[in-house]
């Protein structure tokens, strides 16, 4: 790790979006992994494809994709 | 508006919160960047009126494309869009491939677009001339911000739809607004401040100019057709797919065409043919300090809105491939809060990272338009096949296109013309495109598809097919 006090002002920022972008992206893998171990795969997986009845009862009048 | 949690019973679905903006702000957004910058590099291979007559060509290829899919996705509303489609009209092999073609397409683009920003903001460091101690100019290096726009967005994204769009849709439309306040800077209606008389010289390479020109005209409408991404987020598809793709594509008409007008009356062609941000140098032409800010913002937010769209169409594509086990079913889940495919877009961000990193830009912006090409030449038989198999009538549809089979056979034409474009300039770049494609679909029939479920990936209840299939 550098010496902070002999940074210059752009490798400051720099620095600073690497940081940034490393608590993101660690945001993200924590979320990810007690998601996982929160719920089962089951229920996280139990998404299916095409669920246009809402949009008939949401917009009857204009009716689309199928009956 | 918040986002609910609820679970009803025991399934997870993704969230129908979107509107007819958000629509257009998927579409819109993922494209706008390339009249910002990249569609200029078709007056470096034919000269302006060869970008203007590409710029027009395109134009009708993607008015065919934003025809033919809405009326298909009006039907077939399901996330993965191009995918859906393919899987129930064509078949699965087909529908893997387009799935590719559509991960690949917006990925690559989503790298272009972090390549891009990072030289931006490279170039504002530059600008500024900032010295050390010792009087030595600093430089501001892109890597980090390259890896931050990727992290930032895919972290947007994870966290919800509603405000990714939202998102989406606030800075889309300042990147527009922006390009039309400089459209009436430039005074049209006079010849105070544009020069065409004097800038536009013809074709100075002569007809296969103008071919070569089509490989970056794609650039003006590349990634409209993704607006049927959002088919299970969108709160009433049959109706707002086709609305928002067919605005989005007469919105990027008038910016593409404006764009074309503004640059070709104020740069020579020589110059704007390998200009890197021509909008922004039209405005800095003009010396106005309020229109090079303007502009120099819109630049920032349709690069950002670009790849801000890729990283949600991507992930969709991969997650509806993931879903039909396709791909391993593990990438198909729905985060329980955020209503997200949160494992697709945690999936894909290392990939994004890699290319914009390593990749130069030619070849990242190669990659995803003949992804592209691709999906669109899919596209011609895929309507054919729809037309044969379920007659008007015999579904509802929520749009139907005008003048079949005209834009289809338009549309296989064009897609012909633009390949022969893009093997005039990137000749290996196709071939080995066309041979991980070929490979790919090796892998998937002879191994992958073992693992579908066969009856449970059709999901539409249309009746059966007519005719011989």
């Amino acid at each position: 790790m550098p010496d902070i006090s002999t940074l210059n002002n752009y490798q400051l920022i720099e620095y600073g979006a690497w940081g940034l972008s490393l608590l993101l992206g660690l945001w993200m893998l924590f979320d990810t992994l007690k998601t996982n171990m929160t719920y089962s795969e089951d229920l996280l997986t139990s998404s299916r494809e095409g669920e246009i009845d809402d949009a008939l009862v949401i917009d009857p009048p204009h009716q689309g994709g199928h009956r | 508006m918040t986002q609910t949690t609820t679970i009803h019973g025991e399934k997870i679905s993704l969230l129908r919160v979107l509107g007819p903006g958000h629509v257009w702000a998927l579409g819109v957004g993922i494209v706008l960047v390339g009249e910002y910058m990249g569609w200029n590099f078709s007056v470096g291979k034919g000269g302006a009126m060869a970008a203007l007559i590409a710029c027009w060509v395109a134009g009708l290829l993607y008015t065919c494309v934003a025809m033919i899919d809405s009326e298909v996705t009006s039907t077939v509303a399901a996330a993965g869009g191009q995918y859906a489609q393919a899987k129930h009209i064509v078949g699965p092999l087909m529908a893997f491939n387009v799935g590719l073609f559509l991960v690949f397409a917006y990925t690559m683009l989503e790298a272009a677009n972090a390549i891009t920003l990072g030289y931006l903001i490279q170039t504002v460091g530059g600008m500024m001339g900032m010295t050390d101690a010792a009087g030595e100019a600093l430089v501001l290096h892109d890597k980090p911000f390259i890896v931050l726009t990727i992290m930032f967005l895919a972290w947007l994204n994870y966290r919800g739809v509603y405000a990714t769009l939202t998102f989406n849709l606030v800075i889309t439309a300042i990147a527009f607004l922006a390009i039309i306040i400089l459209f009436f800077a430039v005074k049209p209606w006079t010849t105070e401040v544009l020069q065409h008389e004097e800038l536009l010289t013809g074709l100075p390479y002569g007809w296969i100019g103008v071919i070569a020109a089509l490989h970056f005209g794609l650039w003006y409408y590349l990634g409209i057709e993704g607006t049927c991404q959002a088919a299970e987020e969108v709160r009433s598809p049959a109706r707002l797919l086709p609305l928002g793709t067919m605005t989005g594509i007469m919105t990027l008409l008038i910016a593409a065409t404006m764009t074309w007008f503004i640059c070709a009356g104020l740069m020579p062609w020589e110059y704007l043919g390998q200009a890197v941000t021509p909008l922004f140098d039209a405005a800095r032409l003009m010396d106005s300090m309020p229109l090079m800010v303007l502009l120099f913002i819109g630049t920032i937010f349709s690069t950002l809105a670009s790849a801000n769209g890729c990283i949600n169409d991507a992930s969709r594509a991969w997650f509806s491939m993931a879903r039909d086990r396709y791909l391993p079913q593990w990438f198909g889940a729905v985060h329980p809060k955020y209503r997200t495919p949160y494992r697709a877009i945690v999936f894909l961000v290392p990939v994004a990272v890699l290319f914009a990193y390593y990749a130069p830009l030619d070849q990242v912006i190669t990659f995803s338009i003949l992804s592209g090409l691709l999906g669109y030449t899919f596209m011609t038989f895929n309507v054919v096949m729809f037309r044969r198999k379920w007659p008007l009538g015999s579904i509802d549809r929520g749009y139907v296109h005008p003048m079949h089979p005209l834009p289809a056979l338009v549309l296989l034409l064009l897609c012909s013309a633009t390949y022969f474009a893009v093997f005039l300039g990137y000749g290996t770049q196709l071939m080995a495109m066309m041979l991980f494609f070929i490979i790919a679909s090796l892998w998937f029939h002879f191994h992958r598809y073992r693992y579908v479920r066969r009856g449970d990936q059709f999901s539409m209840p249309w009746p059966r097919p007519q005719g011989d299939y």
